[in-house]
């Protein structure tokens, strides 16, 4: 069964239109990533998955259930954290934790085991009595990581989980993420940190503008949009452009001590540079090929935003 | 729809909004000496008949309390940022608006019972009918928590601007109730004009509970308080549920 399958979504703002048919199908055990740029429409399609908007058009269903006909049952399976979303600073740690799993419905022992469970992996077992008021950004956002994995959610969503975080704040997060996953859980995540997206999700959907323009697999993504891939290489001395030109092998620049050598097939470019360095009587000091970059693909696809 | 989880629901929200907003030191305190400072201000020094004017004065009392904090919540929560993810919980808006009517209920009946009972320690206070009477705490707690609600829907999140909205419609209706002139004393116009304030009748039940004094039957009291709560219920969640649209 897919965790998600959402048709068709579609939200206007006046005139502005947010939201453009968006369709997205997540299977379950999946990391989803959702890429865009500031203001492409991947909150707004968040806030209609997770039943905080109301879509002008569409349907999103979650393990089968539909958010608008039962809300609450399709909520049961979501742990959330909304990007625009904070816990209550006026309750500590240990209480926005409690008061969470009292609305999913857990019972006392299990959501008293669970909180203390949580809050020692997520290292704030130290301060769980204390006022959120008293805590760091980064803080705050591992209680609202608390919070929306307190029930063991078949289907964790996180906005923007990770901006504005340092650095143990932003680990720790990623690795809650690949642990749910591992336990089961499937992840839908936005981001427009490329690197992050690459490194967490088995396939991706870029959306601009309101519309999806690209739903892959990162390496796809990347295959796909990959224009300008090139093998740099150094040898022991001094050479020549016209050495490389006698060789067959265009495309080569001097780039600082080394030659960069531009080619739609790395795999022969490399064979051609170790034959030549061998006839040359050359010795190969580095030699490097370039990897196609994710975000190369986000650049093409999101041109113009 | 599962009743037991919609159920579940309201309750938590409930106890959430009681220990976030309602069990505070200075909200208790405001609770409990804001109607004792209106009490001090328009019965003291003047030659009035306490126990002719205290079912107003509780009445008063109720309407304040129950409807004190609620008009604050959902700003203060959009402010905040915790209202969003309010709304991913499972929770629906019937549940927020609901949980937030019976946090506002609970609070003003709790604050205007101690007042009662510590009133009646020095008063020679008659209950007429203990049954109105109750009713009356709980038809009474729930109307004005609602009128609350309801004035909380405005899309903000500037509890200040709401502030001014809840003062604009609650002080004027405290002037229109019967509760500093008795109704039983007003004619014509000024008995037709008092009519339009829910608060009336919530005074005109007390009178019934506590002297046996009431201008209206109690049954119409009562279908006017219930009628009056429905219509506040349904305008905030029609409010509320615009605003949801909207994306506000």
């Amino acid at each position: 069964m897919d965790a998600v399958r959402a048709t068709g979504l579609t939200k206007k703002f006046g005139t502005f239109s947010a939201v453009d048919n968006v369709s997205i199908t997540i299977p379950e055990g999946s990391i989803f990533g959702f890429l865009g740029p500031n203001g492409a429409g991947k909150t707004t399609t968040i806030r209609m998955l997770t039943g905080v908007l109301v879509p002008d058009a569409g349907s999103v269903r979650i393990f089968g259930i539909d958010v608008h006909d039962d809300p609450i049952a399709a909520k049961l399976k979501m742990g959330v954290i909304p990007e625009n979303g904070t816990v209550y600073s006026d309750l500590s740690a240990l209480q926005n934790i409690l008061l969470t799993a009292k609305f999913f419905g857990m019972e006392r022992v299990t959501r008293e085991e669970r909180a203390c469970e949580i809050l020692e992996r997520l290292g704030l077992s130290d301060r769980q009595d204390d006022l959120v008021r008293t805590f760091s950004k980064g803080m705050r956002q591992r209680v609202s990581i608390a919070c929306a994995i307190i029930h063991a959610p078949p289907l964790l969503i996180l906005d923007e989980p990770t901006t504005g975080l340092d650095v143990y704040s932003r680990r720790l997060v990623i690795d809650t993420v690949r642990r749910m996953n591992r336990e089961g859980s499937t992840v839908l995540l936005t981001t427009h940190n490329i690197e992050e997206a690459n490194a967490l999700c088995s396939r991706i959907s870029v959306i601009n503008h309101g519309t999806i323009v690209a739903t892959e697999s990162p390496e796809k993504l990347k295959k796909t949009f990959d224009t300008s891939r090139y093998v740099e290489i150094s040898f022991n001395r001094e050479v020549d452009a016209p050495l490389f030109s006698a060789s067959c092998i265009p495309n080569a620049e001097p780039y600082g001590d080394k030659w960069r050598v531009y080619t739609d097939d790395p795999d022969r470019t490399v064979k051609s540079l170790v034959t030549l360095a061998d006839r040359e009587g050359l010795s190969i000091v580095s030699i490097a090929t370039s990897n196609p970059s994710l975000e190369e693909a986000f650049v093409t696809l999101t041109a113009g935003a | 729809m599962d009743w037991h989880l919609l159920t579940k629901s309201i309750l938590v929200t409930t106890e959430k909004n009681m220990r976030i907003y309602y069990f505070k030191g200075p909200v208790v305190v405001f609770g409990l000496l804001f109607p004792l400072i209106m009490f001090l201000t328009f019965f003291i020094g003047r030659d009035l008949d306490l126990i002719l004017f205290f079912p107003g004065f509780l009445a008063m009392m109720l309407f304040f309390t129950a409807s004190s904090v609620g008009p604050l919540i959902t700003p203060w929560e959009k402010r905040e940022k915790t209202y969003e993810r309010l709304l991913s919980l499972p929770v629906i808006l019937e549940s927020i608006v609901i949980g937030d009517i019976l946090a506002g209920a609970i609070f003003g009946a709790g604050i205007s019972i101690i007042v009662f009972a510590a009133c009646s320690l020095v008063l020679p206070l008659s209950v007429t009918s203990l049954p109105l009477l109750v009713l009356a705490f709980i038809l009474g707690s729930v109307t004005f928590a609602a009128l609350g609600t309801l004035l909380a829907s405005p899309t903000t999140d500037n509890p200040s601007n709401i502030m001014m909205l809840s003062s604009l419609v609650r002080l004027p209706l405290m002037f229109i109730s019967g509760i500093f002139i008795p109704l039983s004393q007003l004619t014509g116009w000024f008995f037709i004009f008092t009519s339009i304030s829910p608060l009336t009748y919530l005074v005109d039940l007390f009178h019934a509970a506590l002297n046996g004094d009431a201008v209206y039957p109690p049954w119409v009291d009562i279908l006017v308080l219930i009628g009056v709560t429905l219509v506040f219920v349904w305008s905030a969640k029609v409010i509320q549920r615009r605003n949801l649209v909207k994306g506000i």
